[in-house]
């Protein structure tokens, strides 16, 4: 990213000079830690390859969480009807693949990112004039009717049963997804959870992610300063709901199927979990989040098929209690009292 | 006198076994937790006393299970557990599903992985279209709503029905194959009334009541068991429908055994069609109810689910044999063609061009026994019934891929 590059710059009196310009302008500087969740990914490839049918669907959790932390984390969006926009992209593709209009992959993504940037932008239109709990309602409002839509379309998305063995065509016309081994769909969801993660950070940094956590904060004052509040959330929520139709665009190729379950309440909970767990308007909170849940999730239910759902129970419990702003709020909690303390002295 | 063979079979099983025995790897892929996992239970225990009652004939192979819950029935995490089952447990055999999406989105993975994948339950009739390794010892939504078609016109000597059925693809399903037979067989469905999804029990009454002022001979519902049964019986019970002359009828979903007692007296007369219930008067099914009353208790009872585990299980013995415990997808697979058995439910069959289960349908009536509970009584049978929807070809039955 370039703006690393501005500290570098002369040192003349310019407004960049400002104490508050340049804290502005640090964030966007990339940190040593900031690598560590890439690396992992990447050693995930290389040390355990028979897991990467389970790493593409965390890296898919990762994305729609993410998608979610824009909307609620950054700008304060009460959602609980994000799944309507993971169901438009993953039906997108689901549609265009199945009755063999498009079947290249990219571009498909591409589609379910604008299918679903665009019912974000109608919906947020008229959602967007409330708040709260209305809000809340409404989101779930619009899910419902998406899913009931493609429910009653039966003859042609398959109703419950959903999309069957979607033909999908290799990457670039190179790289196969295989149905057995998913080494080629965990290195595509790699990349593209990758570009839109450094979207979402540039995006967050900028004046405009700072407009959207002063609305989350205080939205009077943002009207006092003359900040255009309901058209920053309209832009807002319309590129969460693409990236989230890109997450379901992308499980929807990955698993070569698409079904009534993507525009479920069910799904749109799990991934409200995910943030919380993690940290919401934290950036990392999404890939933390969504590690710690499935994770868990995958390998207690393994080990116990029938009483997994007690573990996972007693960690959100634990989280609720003792960490209220997630695993990375703790961290952070944790480190001001111990380890900043000695770094300060 | 047959507890006392039993434990003397198991006995000899373990002894037998040393040296010789070879262990074939199972994977289950069931929703062990959430709505499902009663019905997932079932399928285990069908699949544990098939087991214990053959001890015997399964001689020198021993099974090792491997259990994975489906979750949701969504189909991603079936898929995830197929894929791991199948590229980190090395298993030799896949057995189970009970929702049809789970079987689906696990298809291209079977059909790659080249390993039989045994359902057990899940009843979208297209199902076994997507993957050669599919062999289906349940059902098909078809089997009982065509039969019951037929019969509704033939047998109860119908002329017209009204069909009530949940919003859901078994419900579409059941209808379309009621619908089909009923009016080749000269009667005529008047209406159908979507009454309300899966996940909520609605309010019947105005469903039925719509019915009710129709004044067909027949009402056929299709519900799931349970909850949603038990409150379409009391609806039909208060409308005063029977004494309106409207029959109540439907596949033995509705009617399942471990449901049965807690639908109360509004089931007595019911008219159901289906391949299991848990009075047949067979010898296989009166060994199988009393192996399963003495492992899991008096008050217990197997379902049509237990069945089409016990089933399941009794192909994958016989593919594991026929094979010689190789289990190479193809040839366990050809092994299980045109497979017959007894079964329980009465003699099955493997149909060797679809690899659906061809099988006996009854009709049965719920009556109120001499012990005070509801029992289902056997008035009429058809044998050997095949699916209807890959026989007539209909929508997605008839595309192989």
């Amino acid at each position: 990213m370039n703006v690393a590059a501005s500290p570098a710059r002369p040192a003349v009196a310019t407004p960049l000079d400002h104490p508050a310009a340049r804290v502005l302008i640090g964030r966007h500087r990339l940190r040593w830690w900031e690598t560590l969740p890439w690396l992992a990914a990447v050693g995930l490839y290389f040390a355990f390859p028979a897991y990467l049918g389970f790493g593409t669907e965390l890296l898919v959790a990762i994305l729609f969480a993410l998608a979610l932390d824009l909307a609620l984390g950054y700008a304060g969006i009460i959602t609980l009807g994000h799944a309507a926009f993971f169901g438009t992209g993953a039906y997108t593709v689901g549609l265009l693949a199945f009755w063999g209009i498009w079947t290249e992959p990219i571009s498909s993504l591409v589609l379910a990112g604008v299918a679903a940037g665009v019912v974000g932008l109608l919906s947020g239109l008229v959602l967007l004039r409330t708040r709260g709990l209305t809000l809340l309602m409404l989101t779930i409002c619009t899910m419902a009717l998406l899913e009931q839509a493609a429910n009653m379309a039966h003859d042609y998305t398959g109703g419950f049963d959903g999309l069957p063995s979607l033909p999908i065509a290799p990457v670039f016309g190179v790289f196969e997804f295989s149905p057995l081994y998913d080494n080629t769909q965990y290195v595509y969801a790699l990349i593209v959870l990758l570009i839109c993660f450094l979207l979402v950070r540039t995006l967050v940094y900028s004046p405009f992610g700072q407009s959207l956590t002063g609305i989350r904060e205080n939205l009077l004052r943002m009207h006092a300063v003359g900040s255009p509040v309901r058209r920053r959330l309209v832009i807002c929520y319309t590129i969460s709901a693409a990236l989230a139709g890109i997450a379901g665009g992308l499980w929807a190729q990955t698993n070569a199927y698409v079904n009534l379950s993507t525009f479920d309440l069910d799904r749109a909970a799990t991934v409200l979990i995910v943030l919380i767990l993690g940290g919401y308007g934290r950036l990392y909170g999404a890939f933390v989040g969504a590690v710690a849940y499935l994770a868990l999730e995958h390998f207690l239910a393994r080990i116990y098929p029938t009483a997994w759902q007690l573990g996972l129970g007693l960690l959100l419990v634990l989280i609720a209690l003792f960490a209220r702003n997630g695993i990375l709020g703790l961290g952070e909690a944790l480190w001001r009292r111990y380890g900043g303390k000695r770094a300060a002295s | 006198m047959s507890k006392r063979l039993v434990v003397a079979i198991a006995a000899l099983a373990i002894t037998a076994s040393g040296a010789m025995a070879q262990e074939v790897k199972v994977g289950v892929v069931l929703p062990y937790t959430g709505i499902g996992a009663e019905l997932a239970q079932q399928i285990d225990r069908g699949m544990e006393i098939y087991l214990k009652l053959h001890a015997n004939e399964i001689k020198p192979y021993t099974f090792k299970f491997i259990k994975r819950d489906s979750k949701a029935p969504n189909g991603a995490e079936a898929k995830v557990a197929v894929q791991e089952l199948l590229t980190q447990d090395k298993v030799d055999a896949l057995a189970g599903f009970v929702y049809s999406p789970d079987a689906i989105a696990s298809a291209p993975l079977i059909a790659a992985g080249k390993k039989l994948a045994v359902i057990m339950n899940a009843g979208t009739a297209f199902i076994t279209n997507l993957a050669p390794e599919f062999v289906r010892t349940s059902f098909t939504m078809w089997q009982s709503g065509y039969t019951m078609g037929v019969a509704a016109a033939k047998d109860l000597h119908a002329k017209t029905a009204v069909v009530a059925y949940t919003d859901y693809p078994p419900g579409k399903d059941s209808l379309e194959a009621f619908k089909t037979a009923f009016e080749a067989n000269g009667g005529k469905v008047i209406d159908t009334i979507p009454a309300g999804g899966p996940g909520a029990v609605p309010d019947f009454t105005p469903f039925f009541q719509r019915a009710k002022d129709e004044h067909p001979d027949v009402l056929y519902i299709f519900v799931p068991a349970g909850d949603h049964a038990t409150a379409a019986a009391k609806t039909y019970a208060a409308l005063g429908m029977r004494a309106a002359g409207i029959k109540l009828i439907g596949p033995g979903d509705i009617t399942q055994d471990i449901k049965l007692q807690g639908m109360g007296a509004a089931a007595v007369g019911l008219i159901t069609m289906h391949h299991y219930n848990a009075d047949l008067n067979n010898p296989e099914n009166k060994r199988f109810v009393a192996a399963w009353k003495k492992a899991y208790g008096a008050d217990s009872t197997p379902d049509f689910m237990a069945v089409g585990g016990y089933d399941g299980m009794a192909a994958i013995a016989h593919a594991v044999k026929a094979t010689k415990g190789k289990m190479d997808g193809a040839e366990a697979v050809k092994s299980l063609e045109g497979w017959k058995f007894n079964s329980p439910q009465g003699p099955i069959m493997i149909d060797p061009q679809t690899r659906d289960i061809v099988m006996n349908e009854y009709l049965d009536e719920v009556v109120l026994g001499p012990d005070k509970k509801l029992h289902q009584k056997v008035i009429g049978q058809t044998d050997h019934v095949k699916d209807e929807c890959k026989e007539l070809g209909i929508g997605r039955c008839a595309a192989k891929k």
